[in-house]
């Protein structure tokens, strides 16, 4: 395919190829980029650097292949045209001026480490917990209306890999944590202390798998509204470092 | 009941994966681990290790595959702790597998650009770990440290601007609170250097510049300002001894690599062995095996530190096999030359001095014409680790018996962009071949020889079961480390260039080597 192969390509940019870009996105993109690629299951698009597309050829490639070892996968029904109008638009995307995110991040950083204790479940540079997600530059994958709602009713989106799981094995032992990996005759899981544990499943008596169901406790009526909007505007400034 | 990962684990690691600078340095202490990219800090790819053996080697069958999507070269030599195996895999992966299964725990993808400036295709050595940080190092030349034990990012450092030709393929080295690591981009001109960085916060702590700058002792040995595009990178892995805290790093050829008017001199520190201050970076000593190298022959192989005895007297030695055909023993407290000679067929030079320095013959070297000479630029060795066991005292390193036609060619300087100065035609008058070759560490003598069919790109790692396990094509073999002979062999179906390690999981011993595009484990049955 011509994408792959070249290393500096030249986007269609008129304007009926960014109307149809914004068709194409709509269709193949939206569901977790958010209608106007302000993120949600993915990242948020609204950004003029997207870290795994650094230059067009890039981008296209994510488009045409998707990013293998993530959600996002490859977009097999757009033709290579298509494939540019798409990419043409999502680099619009980056180039609108974006409404601030309300609230003070810097008392959002008290929050989370005071009352909202997050820290203890949630790793930013190396500094928290394992048993959730890493926040280091989760302003960069998550949009501020996803974050809230994460925050005040954690059970409305789990994660991909945050899958809990209760197992008792057959001489008795009682392990409770996040499913890492599975097939037909191992699990692999790993616990609050970030400690990874294997089981062939013939060993195992009892699996409860808890879908739907998020370790994380809901924050609704823990914080006040100015506590949860700073938490927010906090969480959004968590960038990658460029 | 049969659990994989932590039956065997000392109840005090339980808790967290963890992995302080003293496991590294006691790692005998812990032989079922694996926990520097050769064991442990000598160098040496030696296991304690012996439930597999000569006895029962001829039983050993795979017991997990793991594959990658990828078509660049496989090189990583796998890290393991308590269970958990890390690894690099192209094009830019970390992956942590469990080590029972082969199933993934996590993986970890970096995005890079798509004009890279790589000899040798996008691969990867390994990675270090020190506390719950893996370490690795990315063909676009950043240093990258992750969770161990969720593989998110915990820091990004550049090392320096691909843009130029440099990148990172070696295994990074975790010495106390510092992460070491090398740079290759030895055909663009680079100037090489060897980084030490602060482990917790990725700032750089030191770099050594392996070349001097102006006014330093040692530019002098360049031409004009040859100096600035000399190359003398670091690619492949070093060793520490914590005893006088010294660290030994190799480097690579002088740039451009056969076209060596333009660069007139020694070319320090091309082509030498470095003793550093892991602290400051400061160099204790140097080296040089060849002076103003015109084949190619890096000096970046990992060096060995084995003690022996020499005319009678106890040595502490640092041995490699050069990839310029003279096997080398030095005095590592002094760097002085204590012995050396040919392992392999050479004929570029007529022996080496007292002082260890190669005497060139006339004419032996590169012209326009083409001039044939032994070794080959692939070297009589290359890059791929030798091995050194303490119960047989010998040294073992996978020869390559092959000669080829040195040319010289225009060397113009472009930033990025390919700095050779010529190149090598094969020499079909003789046939190649390779060998396992076993070897006195103070002397260099053969003591025994296993011959290959064709010369080899792939590792060796000797065992205290007394095997010494190596590759040669797609074949995987284990061999006699006494005798030479041949116990067991496993055709991978895809070239192997990478080097074998064992580790031990929930009582049971396993052999690792990656070959073609798949990572293969072994164990007996």
């Amino acid at each position: 395919m011509a994408a792959v192969t070249e290393t500096k390509v030249k986007l269609p940019n008129s304007r009926a190829d960014l109307a149809a870009g914004e068709k194409l996105f709509s269709v193949h993109c939206a569901l977790c980029h958010g209608p106007k690629g302000e993120g949600g299951r993915g990242p948020m698009l609204t950004q003029a650097k997207l870290s795994h597309a650094p230059d067009d050829a890039a981008l296209l490639k994510v488009i045409e292949e998707g990013i293998r070892g993530t959600e996002m996968p490859g977009a097999g029904a757009m033709s290579d045209h298509e494939m540019r109008q798409t990419a043409a638009y999502v680099r619009s995307l980056g180039k609108v001026s974006l409404k601030p995110v309300p609230g003070n991040p810097a008392h959002g950083a008290e929050v989370y480490r005071g009352k909202g204790n997050c820290g203890t479940c949630h790793s930013i540079h190396g500094d928290g917990g394992v048993s959730g997600p890493d926040l280091a530059d989760i302003g960069s994958r998550r949009s501020a209306g996803y974050l809230r709602e994460s925050i005040v009713d954690p059970q409305a989106a789990v994660p991909e890999g945050y899958l809990l799981v209760a197992l008792v094995t057959k001489n008795g032992q009682n392990l409770t944590g996040v499913r890492v990996n599975e097939d037909s005759f191992s699990i692999q899981i790993r616990d609050d202390s970030g400690r990874s544990y294997s089981f062939w499943k013939t060993d195992i008596a009892k699996v409860d798998k808890q879908r739907g169901k998020s370790p994380m406790p809901s924050y609704k009526g823990q914080l006040s509204d100015d506590e949860l909007t700073d938490l927010v505007a906090y969480l959004a400034s968590l960038k990658e470092e460029k | 009941m049969r659990t994989l990962a932590w039956l065997f684990i000392p109840a005090v690691l339980l808790a967290q994966l963890n992995v302080p600078f003293e496991r590294i340095r006691d790692a005998d202490k812990e032989p079922g681990n694996w926990l520097t990219y050769s064991r442990d800090y000598s160098g040496q790819r030696y296991s304690p290790l012996d439930q597999i053996n000569t006895a029962n080697v001829a039983k050993l069958r795979v017991a997990w595959v793991h594959q990658v999507n990828e078509l660049d070269g496989f090189e990583t030599s796998p890290i393991v702790v308590d269970g958990t195996m890390f690894i690099s895999e192209p094009p830019n992966m970390v992956k942590a597998l469990d080590a029972g299964t082969g199933r993934t725990l996590w993986s970890y993808r970096k995005d890079i650009p798509s004009d890279l400036r790589l000899c040798c295709g996008k691969v990867n050595r390994g990675v270090a770990i020190l506390g719950n940080t893996v370490y690795y190092g990315s063909t676009d030349a950043h240093l990258i440290a992750l969770d161990a034990r969720t593989g998110a990012l915990r820091w990004d450092t550049p090392m320096a601007d691909y843009k130029l030709g440099y990148s990172s393929t070696g295994a990074p080295l975790a010495v106390k609170d510092k992460i070491v690591i090398g740079m290759a981009g030895g055909e663009y001109g680079v100037r090489g250097f060897i980084d030490g960085y602060d482990a917790k916060t990725g700032k750089r702590a030191w770099r050594f510049n392996t070349i001097p700058s102006k006014g330093e002792p040692g530019n002098e040995t360049w031409d004009g300002e040859s100096w600035k595009t000399g190359s003398a990178t670091s690619w492949v892995t070093g060793v520490y001894e914590p005893e006088t805290n010294t660290l030994y790093w190799g480097t690579g050829n002088p740039g451009p690599d056969w076209n060596g008017d333009v660069r007139g001199g020694d070319n320090l520190y091309s082509d030498s062995l470095i003793a550093l201050d892991p602290d400051t970076g400061l160099k204790k000593w140097h080296f040089q095996y060849t002076p103003h190298d015109q084949n190619d022959w890096d000096s970046t192989q990992t060096p060995i530190l084995a003690n022996g005895t020499y005319q009678g007297q106890p040595r502490k030695m640092v041995v490699l096999a050069n990839r310029n055909g003279f096997y080398y023993a030095l005095d590592r407290t002094t760097g002085k030359f204590i012995a050396g000679r040919p392992y392999v067929k050479q004929t570029w030079a007529s022996g080496l001095d007292e002082s260890g320095r190669p005497m060139r013959l006339p004419n032996a070297v590169p012209s326009v014409g083409g001039t044939l000479l032994w070794p080959s630029l692939d070297g009589g060795s290359n890059w791929y680790s030798s091995t050194f066991s303490p119960k047989t005292d010998l040294y073992y390193v996978n020869a390559k018996e092959l000669g080829a036609i040195y040319h010289k060619g225009d060397a113009e300087y472009k930033a990025g962009a390919l700095f050779n100065g010529g190149g090598q035609r094969d020499y079909d008058g003789e046939e190649p071949y390779g060998a396992v070759r076993a070897l006195e560490v103070a002397t260099g003598q053969l003591r025994w020889e296993y011959k290959l069919f064709s010369p080899s790109h792939a590792g060796l790692m000797s065992t205290a079961g007394g095997l010494v396990f190596g590759s040669n094509s797609t074949s995987f073999f284990a061999l006699d480390a006494q005798k030479g002979d041949l116990l067991w062999r496993f055709e991978g179906g895809g070239n192997i260039d990478a080097n074998p390690i064992t580790f031990m999981n929930a009582g049971k011993q396993y052999v690792v080597i990656a070959s073609g595009h798949a990572l293969f484990v072994f164990a007996v049955d």
